[in-house]
């Protein structure tokens, strides 16, 4: 009896609720335009003495922001002329109703000061101008001349506040920085900020130099280097500049790069016109081999959590992209286009595999997901390759060449950066030409 | 035995009766026709056109409906567009009124039409088209007294289909609100992040308040993605203030939810 009056009881439940129901409606599209954003200027602390206030910071640090978001392609920042309100009560409490009136939807604001020891305090705060409301607000403590990394820690929380997803910013790109005449280039092993400032040399240049990589985990990079007309592979740690051979093997290795825990090496090595795919813990120094295949495999990658590989194989007659567990088991093709492909490389995010392509005499630079579907190619020119992630799985990094004249002049290589929609294409300053970049991973870690 | 037979008996055919008056209901689109009620008076302005396809052949389907005339509907294509000009007098309106409170017999209705036949002179009168008037001095009526409209006295069936919005109503209001959302591209594709927002609106069209419907899972640890999303379904709710609104129906829009759930613009 009780069971049935609540049959009952649901029934009309189900019946009220229905005739009361709101109007529903599904917004399942927005648009994806920049985010009107403003950066006003910090203020600083009247205590702040003479020497600091030379420095500039209050407007140095949000120009830095600035161009960090600005170049991220999602944020459009606006001018600083057309702000009203002044930063100092702008930091304190904004008149929403003034940022507003200029169309911003978001207000940055900060204010600096003096800690003891000469150390500053640099705080910012994050504004929904829409919502009247503080997103978030951080303060940082550094000395006075390491202000460009506060101001890149300040922008992915701000990116990573509006976007939902970790920022970039704060990290570096390893890179080959190539002098001198085609016929007797001088390959120098370089380092900079991910926005090209403080280009810094880590080699002489008295050795040819190739595929530098990072370290996931740590602030190591290998490389390769040639020794007697072999190329070696290399470890070098950033911080101390110790070099460290890694084996000596009989043949000829390359490519090599880390496995996310950073305690393996992986790479391809060649013996009598066959390679294959090895590991190597970098502390037992053991070597593993995970392919044997009488084709050429090489250009191995691990995914993010280290199950999976990715490489690039000629066995079946052309050179496409594979993938296997880290054992070495399960090889599956998963590039199908028309051309030739190479270079995988797994994103951080695990979602997607970068690669180069070419086709029809051109080089692309594309990106599929891991098993091989909705590939996308996202830039294409003369002479292109070797796309590198940034930290967080949205924009990869490469270099392109273009092509000399007639006299064999012009024709360098350049670092260039694309994002994952394809229209973000940009250049990044160096003082020489530039190949084989890779990003580091965040330096303020995960 | 007999008892528990009785009260078995009883409670079934007491099932059995519910579920006469709710299942077809349940069923939904039952019939279909009844869609078109409200609007259809508003023939004159383009964007109310309501979707109503199956009674947009007028005059085939009219007598069908007359047939079975349940409610005061009247197919579009027969509503002249002089119908405000003929908006009976109040004394007319109160006539018709009392009429239509009886009107379950369809003759009575007949005889409404002969009374009101002069005054619409020689062309031939369609009982469906006062009714279509009547409804609509209802309507003008329904925003400023409280009192309830005829329609909620209507069967429950009636007021879920009302509840609705036309399928062009909605698509301008989607319409606006895709502008003015600026979408977190950070955001997983492959988790279910819908956030639900509650409006409220004023009658121009201005927002009264905005409410997110799962409040709680804004601050609940490890939902950031959601708090993301819901941060700027808000600022879109409110960058779109005032929202373009139809010019009739206020009881229909001036609450809606908006689910906003950006996955399919993350995969593309």
């Amino acid at each position: 009896m009780k069971y049935k009056i609540f049959t009952i009881l649901a029934l009309f439940f189900i019946l009220t609720a229905k005739s009361f129901a709101l109007v529903s409606v599904d917004i399942t599209r927005g648009n994806l335009d920049p985010l009107p954003t403003a950066i006003s200027d910090f203020y600083l602390d009247s205590k702040l003495g003479d020497n600091i206030k030379k420095l500039q910071l209050e407007s140095k640090i949000p120009e830095l922001i600035q161009n960090n978001l600005s170049r991220s392609g999602l944020f459009f920042a606006l001018e600083k002329k057309s702000f009203i309100q002044r930063p100092e009560p702008a930091h304190n409490k904004p008149r929403f109703e003034d940022w507003a009136f200029i169309k911003t939807q978001v207000l940055v604001t900060g204010k600096i000061s003096l800690e003891k020891e000469g150390r500053l305090r640099v705080e910012f705060k994050l504004w929904d101008v829409v919502s009247a409301t503080e997103l978030s607000a951080l303060a940082f403590y550094t000395t006075p001349d390491n202000w460009r990394r506060v101001s890149h820690m300040i922008s992915d929380k701000i990116y990573e506040r509006l976007t939902g997803e970790k920022g970039y910013f704060d990290s570096r790109i390893i890179f080959v920085s190539e002098t001198g005449p085609k016929v007797d280039r001088k390959k120098r092993l370089a380092i900079m900020d991910q926005d090209g400032y403080g280009v810094k040399y880590l080699t002489l240049g008295n050795e040819l130099v190739l595929t530098p990589r990072f370290s996931p985990a740590s602030q190591h990079v290998t490389y390769m280097s040639y020794f007697k007309n072999l190329p070696r592979v290399y470890l070098l740690n950033i911080e101390t500049g110790i070099q460290d051979l890694v084996g000596d093997f009989p043949g000829m290795t390359f490519a090599p790069r880390f496995s996310p825990d950073g305690k393996k090496i992986i790479m391809s090595f060649a013996q009598e016109g066959n390679s294959d795919i090895y590991t190597m813990d970098i502390k037992t120094r053991v070597v593993e081999k995970l392919t044997d295949n009488p084709s050429i495999d090489t250009s191995p990658s691990y995914s993010p959590d280290g199950s999976y590989i990715t490489f690039n194989s000629d066995r079946s007659g052309f050179q496409q992209i594979y993938t296997m567990k880290s054992d070495g088991t399960n090889v599956k093709r998963i590039s199908f286009g028309e051309g030739l492909y190479g270079t995988p490389v797994w994103s951080p995010r695990g979602d997607l595999i970068a690669f180069t392509k070419l086709y029809r005499n051109k080089f692309y630079i594309g990106v599929m997901r891991s098993d091989g579907s909705g590939e996308r190619l996202l830039t294409e020119n003369y002479y292109q390759e070797a796309p590198s992630w940034a930290p967080n799985g949205r924009v990869l990094v490469f270099y392109r060449e273009t092509p000399s004249d007639s006299s064999g002049r012009g024709g360098g290589a350049k670092l260039w950066s694309i994002d994952l929609t394809g229209y973000n294409e940009r250049l990044i300053q160096t003082p020489t030409d530039a190949s084989d970049p890779s990003w580091s991973g965040l330096l303020s870690g995960k | 035995m007999q008892k528990s037979l009785k009260i078995s008996f009883i409670a079934h055919s007491v099932i059995l009766i519910i579920s006469s008056i709710t299942l077809p209901f349940l069923m939904g689109r039952v019939q279909a026709p009844l869609v078109m009620s409200v609007d259809l008076v508003q023939i004159g302005e383009r964007t109310n056109i309501p979707y109503a396809p199956k009674v947009s052949d007028g005059a085939k389907t009219d007598k069908k409906i007359k047939d079975r005339v349940v409610t005061e509907q009247a197919p579009p294509k027969i509503v002249p567009k002089e119908k405000p000009d003929a908006v009976p007098l109040p004394e007319n309106i109160k006539q018709i009124k009392e009429l239509l409170e009886k009107r379950q017999n369809p003759v009575k209705v007949e005889d409404l039409t002969k009374q009101t036949s002069e005054f619409e002179k020689k062309e031939i009168f369609d009982p469906n088209k006062i009714s279509a008037l009547i409804d609509k001095s209802k309507k003008d009526n329904a925003d400023a007294n409280s009192k309830p409209s005829l329609e909620a006295t209507q069967s429950q069936q009636k007021n879920v289909v009302t509840s609705k919005l036309t399928i062009t109503q909605e698509d301008a209001i989607k319409a606006q609100i895709f502008k003015c959302w600026n979408i977190p591209i950070g955001l997983p594709y492959n988790e279910n992040l819908t956030v639900r927002i509650k409006i409220k609106l004023n009658p121009d069209g201005s927002l009264v308040s905005s409410e997110i419907l799962d409040q709680a899972r804004m601050n609940t640890a490890g939902q950031t993605y959601y708090k993301i999303l819901a941060e700027s379904a808000l600022r879109a709710v409110k960058l779109c203030n005032p929202l373009k609104v139809p010019s009739t129906g206020y009881e229909k829009w001036k609450e809606m939810q908006l689910n906003f759930d950006a996955k399919e613009m993350l995969k593309g």
